[in-house]
């Protein structure tokens, strides 16, 4: 519509609010016709899909709804990280499921970033040697599917170590077999909950003493060394209890019958699991944080170079602060891939939550529910990755003024 | 596989919501004719019960009572196309119509029963076991205090073994892989005490997997009954009028001393029961929806149930395993055929 065509037709329209007409020429009715026109065809398939779901289940005689997260589960899980038994319902055992998939995946997480941050370095090293082995490491992993690895590193485990009669035991009370990786564990002693409170409490001492440092430096220019304090506060102080308490019991694996009991269990499954994912993982933020480091301008390199800064120094305070905004978002990616993929647990006897909700799916017929869940569980875990991933990216991108 | 797995749930939801319910009502035999083939649900590999040779061709207890199902239907056991399933795949692919019959070990229990399917006749009657290495020196379950347990998931297995061990008090350790072989590999790798299954899987497993067979014992501790039987959906009354006397009628072929070998003389047999079984006399299969020589057809593809039995598990195969309970009742087992007449 030309210009003057418009000014023609604002001047013919009556003056005030009854400018707006109800008819189809107008085009806000247009729009409004438009989204509601949408929003009806989408209710409409989603209103046929769920009630022909309904009719159908009805039909095969299939029980629906949720009702049965309050009956008794009857199985047992191999490993749990609270209390779970057979008696427990299945809400429990889905809330088993859920904590493991999110202890692999947080684990892996913070493993998969450590490594992944020195493989990204490696390959940017002046070291021939380092750069081309890191190099390989990545065009090797990231280019086999994960679930071969996964059956390699569980093969290895199981095939490659001893059975537990004949356990390695590299230092006393800890045994490497086939079993798993035992070790011994603070029994229960009300000695291990002061230990705990006074390990948190000197984290945070610590922490407020880094900030005061920090503002301190910013002020004056002068630093202090945080080594000792936080050394002191966070080891020495849990350590000061324990010696004063006169030593805590500790749980020492033992060979009873043909098992281990007792003492902590690093399993087979949650290893090859964990190994999986981590070097999987890391080679793909290997290769981001080679991309950040070198979206970072040469000349802030040369700048603080010229500075006097020493090499350890330049990467830490110029380049990685700088190369974190480039590196941030696609990491995200990593991290929620990282979850997602935990759930190929089902192929190496990991009780992952797809794992649970299955047995759950094949024991009560309920499968609709069972996916719903398993899809329910991911998209929250995921969301809130994301959301906080979203949260610290704000706080690193560059602040424009 | 896993991703498989979840593809097949996920596609049993996307079809329980797609599809419009005239689909899944119409009777399985008119389906089954028309695409002129059979899709049987087996075993992704079980020795004795469903299990691909090197050439890909299945062979098994199982796989011949599909057989004798699709020669009743179909006059040709080549017109079948077996759709290997995993013990949690199974259940919902039978529902969501991807196959027509589950002939795949599959326990006859209340809960399955109302969930929409239909339980055909037992075709074996099987217990759930345990298998240690004699190593161990354990002679009896009793003696599995803190044992670790590898299982496969999606059985009835998990439930019993859980059970099991509560009852008696003693505490385990299950590890839970969904692929038969890898379970059997982490068996075999030492990284279990226990393989539990069914007694007769687990005599496959031993004669199929290990690499010394005499190495492994079976505990004598029987968890439970498990009635390995065919499945169909529910409601559809003519298709299971025909698998259920497609079975019976093997059995009573059995007791009838009628053979795959002897079958065409028997059409000749004095005996009238023996006529109107083979439809030499009569015509019993108008009423179920098929001819006259349907048990022919089923007894001439399969043999009887005896045959079926010693040809695939009997104590001349690697399994060895007794008729037991699944004797005929004339020899004190359990398998009986209501008349055929």
């Amino acid at each position: 519509m030309t210009d003057r065509q418009a000014t023609a037709k604002v001047a013919a329209a009556p003056p005030g609010p009854a400018a707006f007409h109800l008819s189809i020429n107008n085009p806000t009715v247009r729009a409004i016709l438009a989204q509601l026109g949408v929003g009806l065809a989408v209710a409409l398939v989603a209103w046929y899909l769920v009630g022909n779901t309904m009719d159908n289940l009805a039909r095969l005689s299939i029980a629906s709804g949720f009702g049965f997260l309050d009956r008794q589960a009857g199985f047992q899980i191999g490993e749990t990280l609270i209390e779970f038994g057979p008696q427990d319902l299945y809400s429990e055992a889905f809330l088993v499921g859920i904590l493991n998939t999110l202890k692999v995946s947080g684990v892996g997480i913070l493993l998969a970033t450590i490594l992944g941050v020195v493989l990204g370095i490696a390959r940017l090293s002046s070291n021939w040697l380092v750069a081309r082995i890191a190099a390989f490491y990545v065009e090797t992993v990231r280019n086999i599917p994960l679930l071969l690895q996964l059956f390699l590193w569980y093969g290895l485990l199981t095939e490659g170590l001893p059975g537990p009669r004949q356990a390695f035991e590299p230092l006393p009370g800890v045994f490497l077999s086939n079993r798993g990786l035992k070790l011994p564990a603070p029994a229960d002693d009300p000695i291990w909950a002061w230990v705990a409170a006074l390990f948190g409490l000197g984290v945070i001492l610590t922490l407020v003493i880094a900030g005061w440092n920090a503002k301190r430096q910013a002020a004056t220019g002068k630093r202090l060394s945080m080594l000792p304090f936080g050394l002191g506060l966070i080891v020495g102080l849990p350590l000061l209890a324990l010696l004063a308490g006169g030593g805590g019991a500790i749980d020492v694996p033992v060979l009873q019958g043909f098992n281990f009991r007792g003492g902590m269990t690093l399993s087979p499954e949650f290893a090859a699991l964990l190994f999986g994912l981590v070097i999987y993982t890391a080679a793909f933020i290997g290769e981001i944080v080679r991309s950040g480091i070198l979206a970072v301008p040469r000349g802030q390199t040369e700048a603080a170079t010229a500075l006097g800064l020493t090499r350890g120094q330049l990467l830490r305070l110029v380049v990685l602060p700088q190369a974190l905004r480039v590196i941030i978002p696609p990491t995200t990616n990593q991290y929620l891939n990282l979850t997602k993929n935990s759930s190929l647990a089902v192929t190496i006897g990991y009780p992952d939550f797809v794992s649970i909700a299955n047995t759950t799916i094949n024991q009560t017929g309920q499968a609709v529910e069972g996916v719903l869940s398993i899809m329910a569980a991911y998209l929250v875990i995921s969301l809130s990755l994301s959301f906080l991933m979203n949260w610290y990216n704000s706080r690193v991108a560059l602040v424009e003024r | 596989m896993s991703i498989r797995l979840r593809g097949a749930v996920a596609l049993a939801a996307a079809y329980l919501a797609f599809t419009a319910a005239p689909a899944l009502a119409g009777p399985t035999l008119d389906a089954v004719k028309s695409k002129g083939q059979l899709t049987c649900g087996v075993n992704t590999g079980l020795p004795g019960f469903s299990n691909p040779d090197s050439q890909g061709k299945w062979t098994g207890l199982d796989v011949d009572i599909c057989k004798a199902i699709a020669a009743v239907v179909l006059n040709d056991v080549n017109k079948i196309r077996y759709t290997p399933l995993s013990a949690q795949q199974r259940l919902t692919a039978l529902q969501s119509g991807e196959i027509d019959i589950l002939t795949r070990n599959t326990t006859w229990s209340l809960t399955r029963d109302a969930q929409g399917l239909d339980f055909a006749p037992v075709v074996y009657y099987d217990g759930q076991g345990l298998m240690v290495a004699k190593s161990l020196g354990v002679t009896s379950a009793k003696q599995l205090d803190g044992a670790t347990v590898c299982v496969q998931p999606g059985t009835t297995t998990e439930l019993n073994l859980a059970d099991w061990f509560r009852a008696h008090n003693l505490t385990f350790k299950p590890v839970v892989i969904e692929a038969l072989d890898e379970v059997n590999a982490a068996f075999f790798a030492g990284r279990c005490d226990v393989l539990t299954t069914d007694i007769s899987g687990l005599a496959g497993v031993r004669a199929s997997v290990a690499s010394n067979p005499d190495d492994f014992i079976i505990l004598p501790e029987v968890m439970s009954k498990e009635p390995l039987a065919p499945v169909i959906r529910h409601g559809d009354n003519q298709w299971r009028d025909i698998v259920t006397w497609t079975i019976y009628a093997l059995i009573e072929a059995e007791e009838k001393g009628i053979t795959q070998a002897n079958v065409d003389a028997k059409l000749k047999d004095a005996d009238p029961s023996v006529q109107r079984l083979l439809g030499a006399q009569g015509d019993l299969g108008t009423g179920l929806g098929v001819d006259k020589a349907w048990a022919y057809r089923a007894i001439k593809a399969v043999g009887n149930y005896g045959e079926i039995f010693e040809r695939n598990i009997g104590k001349k195969t690697p399994l060895k395993l007794d008729r037991g309970l699944n004797a005929l009742w004339t020899n004190g087992g359990l398998m009986y055929a209501p008349p055929v007449r």
